[in-house]
């Protein structure tokens, strides 16, 4: 030990090269397709088991502590869903009509080809970004579960993010709400296309941007439901991202602008579906080139 | 040698804590910074070189995990780490006000670096919201995390000089 402590190089030159280093592997990264490579898989093999250990002793734990809370608020609600039984097989009734006709909206929509066709496997989320200012997560499956970048992650219904980079045994996902995301939307109802963007200010009140929605006949009002458009280029259709919250016209009197209310609760995300089938491969030839183009531009390498 | 694989146990525990059990700890989404206090009182104990260390390693984790610019924490880290061994020689073990003002002044850095480098380059300008909002609650947060782990840390890096 003390022989080598002879020979030892100066801390600042040690700080000038590793800053180098930095700053050539954060212009790679933000220019070029680059993640880390053998890094992500060295870090992986060590790090993932004890994420996933930690993950199942945590869910664990607030599992029996849910257990006793809940045995008190059942007793109480039993009561109530009993009353609520009986009405609800008054609606029921009225509701099988009505599902006949939204069988027919369906097929005027051609929605019918949306997202239950798509594969999909099963992942837990085994860990949160550390910082507050982004919104990404890891979860336990890779691309040894065939999992790749850009693939959509949907969570009880609703689209929770995309895949940014993977691991072996491990995968990055990027939710809407981070700062970050922007994605290319349409209201369900007219498929009038806006975007969707994610927003740190907003993240707190639980909503995101809702952008450049045109509504020339002004039909769109609060509660419409919000899906991902036809003309992106990494989501696959007819997700549900959300409904709309409130809306208004732009200064330019062209577009509108608002918020919406995504459908997804965020804060207790546990497990999640990756839907393994990219968009590419799927649609090719739908995906319109013009309107990519125009997503790309409008917030550099971050848009999809 | 030993000192090496505890330092980077602490480091890698760390880790982990901030993103899985501090992450269910937050208050308001703000979650204490864990790994600012590792790195500053590893700087301040040990010195420069081992700060800048101690700092790179744990920015390079945070970055493959959950960064999107490789490299971007591993720079705030190790800069907050290097500095912090500039208070090398003034410190000594049992005052807890030099620890806490540099531990709070590195998580300040921490936060304005990741505001400029982040947020300001996508001409995010409100800086007063990301002020209120998400720096001071999270240095306030991480203050008081320190009281209770920088003890630790502290103990453990004593034992370790000790040793050897």
């Amino acid at each position: 030990m003390k022989r080598r402590d002879r020979f030892t190089i100066p801390g600042k030159y040690i700080l000038l090269a590793l800053t180098i280093l930095c700053v050539i592997t954060m212009s790679l990264s933000f220019l070029t397709n680059f993640d880390g490579g053998f890094l992500n898989m060295a870090t992986g093999y060590v790090l993932i088991p004890v994420h996933k250990g930690i993950n199942r002793a945590g869910g664990w734990l607030r599992e029996k502590v849910e257990n006793l809370e809940d045995l008190k608020e059942v007793k109480g609600e039993n009561e109530r869903l009993r009353e609520q039984v009986a009405d609800l097989t008054l609606e029921n009734s009225t509701l099988l009509q009505e599902r006949y006709e939204l069988e027919e909206l369906r097929k005027l929509y051609e929605l019918d080809n949306d997202y239950s066709s798509l594969n999909k496997i099963a992942a837990n989320v085994i860990g949160k970004d550390t910082g507050n200012w982004f919104n990404m997560f890891i979860i336990d499956k890779g691309s040894e579960d065939g999992i790749h970048v850009d693939m959509n992650v949907i969570a009880g219904g609703g689209l929770v993010g995309i895949v940014t980079k993977t691991g072996p045994d491990w995968a990055q996902v990027r939710s809407i709400i981070d700062d970050m995301s922007n994605v290319s939307a349409m209201i369900l109802k007219n498929s009038d296309l806006c975007y969707v963007r994610g927003d740190l200010q907003m993240m707190t009140e639980g909503t995101m941007h809702l952008n450049e929605l045109r509504d020339l006949d002004d039909e769109v009002e609060q509660g419409d439901k919000v899906v991902t458009s036809y003309a992106s280029a990494k989501y696959h259709k007819g997700i549900l991202i959300g409904y709309v919250n409130e809306i208004k016209t732009d200064a330019n009197n062209l577009t509108k602008s608002g918020s919406l209310t995504p459908a997804v609760d965020f804060e207790h995300l546990s497990t999640v579906l990756v839907i393994t089938d990219l968009k590419q491969q799927v649609d090719t030839e739908k995906a319109d080139p013009e309107e990519t183009a125009a997503e790309e531009e409008e917030e550099g390498a971050e848009s999809e | 040698m030993k000192r090496k694989i505890v330092v980077l146990l602490i480091i890698i525990v760390g880790f982990l804590l901030q993103s899985t059990v501090f992450q269910t700890l937050s208050i308001g989404s703000i979650t204490p910074n864990l790994m600012v206090i590792i790195v500053s009182s590893f700087g301040f104990m040990r010195g420069k070189k081992e700060g800048l260390a101690v700092g790179f390693f744990c920015g390079l984790l945070e970055d493959i995990f959950y960064g999107r610019l490789l490299g971007m924490h591993a720079m705030i880290y190790m800069y907050i780490g290097y500095v912090n061994g500039y208070f090398n020689h003034i410190f000594y073990g049992d005052d807890i006000k030099l620890p806490i003002s540099l531990i709070s002044v590195s998580e300040l850095v921490y936060g304005l670096g990741t505001y400029l480098i982040m947020f300001l380059m996508r001409s995010r300008f409100a800086f007063s919201y990301y002020m209120v909002r998400i720096i001071l609650p999270e240095l306030v947060y991480t203050i008081v995390m320190t009281l209770v782990f920088y003890r630790l840390i502290f103990s453990i890096n004593c034992k370790l000089e000790i040793k050897s």
